[in-house]
């Protein structure tokens, strides 16, 4: 869908309901601007959301929400005001326009010569992706995979589905006068198995999505695909013997693992964080910070990406950044703000929780690129060590550098052989030295199936991680086992 | 009445939640309830001696579940002007058309309703002025970097709040209250040699005159931070653990996840059938009070309307009670606690030492003083998390330890509890002194 479609659904949408128009919006500006703030934004969104699921074989629980309203924001050099509002009403606009220009004093007149469209990409469906099924087939949908994941083994107790979906309109008009705007289709299904054998409990679950519809889930047998995986990962973990502790040569397998490259560094070169330098990457960009070979970039622009998006919160179009090349620092990721401050541009990284929150330098899908390893030969290549596959979440300290990530999956490797299933365990390491200790690089990049979500300073957005199967030599495994 | 007013009084919340209840029963369910919160407050954040954000919060949410009788429709919105809330209702009654039969579903039994509802002072209105609040978040921060190693700040944010939350059922059910809540922290950074660490402090309470002061929270920031300069990694090893206050309260969190109605029923839970059991070691008596005045997580009515109770959750080590709704207490065959939303105060009975105390009396071991990751299965109770503290050897702290992990197991970490100490730390829902758990495994170098 073009850029001047979009902008046009989203006034349809959000604005002409409460009477809102571009004159409304110049004056909002010259409310918000009436002060010595050098800059500003008004963000308007709607979102609706639904959640079916589904637990001892009847789909007892569905909620529809609906949230929808205005944020501003007024910056002075490093300083932000912020006010929203739930009601999009001119009133309520410029109530907020006036709370929100309080960071700045003083008095200057900005003025909005006018409007204009900026382009964005057109990575995803713009459709409803809640409508394109009913919702008898939403329920009938559940029910099949609990038959399923029960029909595989006896020893499956509970079976939980979760399916949910999300319709975004965000328009953004700026104090440059730019506008933009994004309709943002979001789904996701999730699987959860209990398994029990001679009283040991154990848990399996998968999942995947996008920015896609439902329709997704029902092609190539893909919501299917997550009911064995997630039968076969709590069977598993019946069979699953302490791990180990210590440290030792860990791989890590493709996709989601990629988790460890948003922790151990993504984090760390997110542009509020390297400005203010509190992060133990700031002022490091050409410096070699991983082993030759090791290229991560981050890219908003893949479609129908959980991470992706066609522009950013603040309107600008997201695209490819290349962080790291063949081992050397090249970039962080901005938004305006502190892109401006950091005399560089934004790279379309600027994202927001909602409405009711500002905008800050975050992740969309962040990956490393494949090298020329044969997964069989990095196993193989290890004597002794930790072969995960499969991982929780993670958490970072981007002012120690220090890492974790929690595997779900993984096993002993043994004479350069995949042996023992172990627990899971938490693995910890050091972001600005991890990637120097990465000494293979698998061909077999794979991105993670949608399922990821980020924290930062209280905002969830959605993300996406990949990776090819990796060598990492020495990395610390937290398990029980000496 | 009119829904498109922009300045609700609290009779007018009450007057739209009986109107979503009449409207649900018009459209045909045969139970239903309602709740609306609103909240608005300010969060300011100065850096390195300046303004940094000031952001004005104003929500509120509109939740409406109803019952066709054992099937269930849930739907919410945060616009609650006339044709959003009646396009709400519906939704929820749209819902339960497709939504299946449940023996369990339904609203908690009109008997446990709350009679009475207790003033628990959880309202403490603070007239603050952003400027003010500025003024404060500022000298927190100016005291936090007097520190001649404090090199750079992520800031110190005042933030405050105050809301009503409403709540009503069909079965005549009707309560409101309002309440306030205050928080000050601060977090700065410390370098030496090319290597920066970082630590917070904070303080948070419903009434502003119980805050800790400014200067306090600035100086412990600061303390805190360059007390982890020169952190090292830890040979792996198996060691007792002092959990200092915030980090017994996610030991004491575990455990309620583990005893929740939604964790048991589902078997998803590394506690089950234990009920007048020995969970913990004997040193453990945990009691819930839901009537604290000031209290953080005080509430005379859970959010289905159910009268809470102050009761002894676990006695010398063994469990008393779950953690229930109305609707896992009918899966288990139970009856509901009270704790729809969760828990309301949990206490751990404080120990005779200080954490001074404690270190001494274990000689050897590690202080943990934080914690990252989400290494923890309620499932099986595997425990494996990131720790930073402090090495303790002849009975005193020797140096600042960071890249460890301590893992085991929490059904025998609870048993392994072999001190608790008195410095109690009240700033949260879960109210607790440092823990001592003997026999952790260590990954580090």
């Amino acid at each position: 869908m073009s850029t001047e479609n979009q902008i046009e659904i989203a006034k349809n949408f959000i604005l002409s309901p409460s009477g809102i128009n571009e004159s409304h919006l110049t004056q909002a500006f010259s409310t918000l601007l009436n002060s010595s703030a050098d800059s500003g934004d008004i963000y308007f969104q709607s979102r609706k959301h639904e959640v079916w699921s589904l637990e001892d074989g009847i789909v007892k629980d569905a909620s529809h929400n609906v949230s929808q309203g205005v944020g501003i924001r007024a910056i002075k050099d490093d300083k932000s005001g912020f006010a929203y509002s739930d009601e999009i009403v001119l009133p309520a606009l410029l109530e907020s326009c006036k709370a929100a220009r309080t960071i700045a004093r003083g008095t200057s007149s900005g003025q909005i010569q006018a409007w204009k469209a900026r382009e964005g990409n057109d990575l995803y469906i713009a459709d409803n992706p809640l409508d394109v099924i009913n919702e008898n087939d939403k329920v009938e949908l559940l029910k099949s995979l609990d038959a399923l994941a029960r029909k595989q083994d006896p020893r499956i107790k509970q079976v939980m589905v979760s399916l949910a979906g999300t319709h975004e309109v965000i328009f953004v008009a700026n104090s440059d006068g730019s506008m933009g705007a994004d309709l943002r289709p979001l789904v996701r299904l999730n699987v959860s198995v209990i398994a029990e054998q001679k009283g040991r409990l154990e848990q399996g679950s998968a999942g995947g999505g996008g920015r896609v519809s439902y329709e997704y889930f029902l092609k190539d047998n893909q919501a299917q695909s997550y009911v064995h995986e997630a039968v076969r990962m709590a069977l598993l973990n019946l069979e699953a013997v302490d791990a180990p502790a210590g440290t030792m040569n860990v791989v890590l397998g493709p996709g989601w693992p990629g988790v460890l490259l948003h922790e151990a560094i993504g984090h760390g070169l997110e542009g509020d964080f390297t400005r203010k330098g509190t992060s133990a990457f700031s002022g490091r960009i050409g410096e070699r910070v991983a082993n030759k070979g090791v290229t991560v970039v981050d890219d908003g622009t893949l479609k129908d990406r959980r991470g992706s998006l066609n522009i950013d919160d603040e309107g600008t179009p997201t695209q490819c950044t290349t962080l790291i090349e063949d081992g050397i620092l090249k970039r962080f990721m901005q938004d305006k703000m502190n892109a401006k401050l950091s005399n560089s541009q934004s790279t379309g990284n600027g994202r927001r929780e909602s409405y009711a929150h500002l905008p800050m330098p975050r992740m969309t899908n962040t990956y490393m690129l494949a090298g020329e390893f044969d997964p069989g030969e990095i196993i193989s290549s290890v004597d002794s060590g930790f072969y995960a596959v499969n991982f929780g979440g993670g958490q970072v300290d981007i002012t120690s550098g220090k890492f974790v990530f929690s595997a779900s999956e993984a096993y002993l490797i043994e004479k350069g052989k995949i042996t023992k299933p172990v627990k899971g365990a938490t693995l910890i390491g050091d972001g600005p030295d991890v990637l120097t200790r990465v000494s293979m690089i698998g061909n077999d990049l794979k991105l993670d199936k949608g399922v990821g979500t980020c924290g930062k300073e209280g905002q969830s957005v959605p993300v996406g991680v990949g990776q090819p199967t990796l060598r990492i030599d020495g990395l610390t495994v937290g398990g029980t086992a000496q | 009445m009119d829904l498109q007013k922009t300045q609700h009084s609290s009779e007018d919340f009450e007057g739209l939640i009986q109107y979503c209840l009449d409207e649900a029963k018009r459209l045909g369910a045969s139970s239903a309830e309602a709740s609306i919160n609103i909240e608005h407050g300010l969060s300011v954040t100065a850096r390195l001696g300046d303004v940094e954000t000031i952001e004005h919060h104003n929500d509120r949410a509109l939740s409406v579940t109803v019952y066709f009788d054992k099937i269930k429709g849930a739907s919410s919105t945060t616009n609650l002007e006339s044709s959003s809330v009646i396009e709400t209702i519906s939704a929820a009654c749209k819902i339960a058309k497709f939504t299946q039969e449940d023996d369990c579903a339904g609203l908690a039994d009109a008997d446990r309703m709350a009679n009475v509802i207790l003033d628990l002072e959880l309202d403490h209105p603070w007239g603050i002025t952003p400027e003010d609040a500025l003024s404060v978040a500022i000298e927190c921060e100016d005291n936090a970097r007097e520190f001649d190693k404090i090199s750079n700040s992520e800031g110190s944010t005042l933030t405050t709040s105050r809301g009503t939350s409403f709540y009503a059922n069909s079965h005549g059910f009707s309560g409101n209250y309002q309440s306030t809540r205050y928080n000050l922290s601060c977090i700065v950074i410390a370098a030496k040699n090319g290597a920066m660490q970082r630590d917070y402090w904070y303080t948070t309470s419903r009434n502003p005159k119980n805050l800790e002061t400014a200067a306090s929270v600035g100086k412990k920031a600061a303390e805190r931070t360059i007390h982890r300069l020169g952190a090292k990694k830890l040979s792996t090893q198996t060691t007792p653990v002092i959990f200092e206050p915030n980090m017994a309260r996610t030991l004491l969190s575990h455990f309620i996840s583990a005893i929740s109605g939604g964790a048991l029923y589902r078997k998803a839970s590394f506690l089950l059938d234990q009920l007048n059991k020995n969970v913990f070691s004997d040193l453990v008596c945990i009691s819930e009070d839901p009537h604290i005045k000031q209290g953080l997580a005080s509430s005379a009515y859970d959010l289905e309307g159910v009268a809470t109770e102050p009761r002894e959750l676990v006695e010398n080590g063994v469990l008393n009670g779950y953690v229930l709704s109305s609707y896992s207490a009918r899966k288990l065959g139970m009856q509901t606690t009270g704790n729809a939303g969760g828990i309301h105060n949990l206490i751990l009975k404080e120990g005779e030492r200080n954490l001074d105390g404690l270190i001494n009396d274990i000689g050897k071991g590690l202080l943990v003083t934080e914690l990252i990751g989400h290494g923890v299965n309620n499932v099986t109770g595997d425990y494996s998390r990131g720790a930073v503290g402090y090495w303790i050897e002849n009975g005193e702290i020797q140096y600042p330890v960071e890249e460890i992990t301590i893992a085991g197991n929490l059904k025998s970490m609870f048993k392994n509890i072999v001190a608790i100490g008195n410095d109690v730390d009240q700033r949260g829902a879960i109210i607790t002194p440092s823990i001592v758990v003997d026999g952790m495994m260590i990954a580090g170098s």
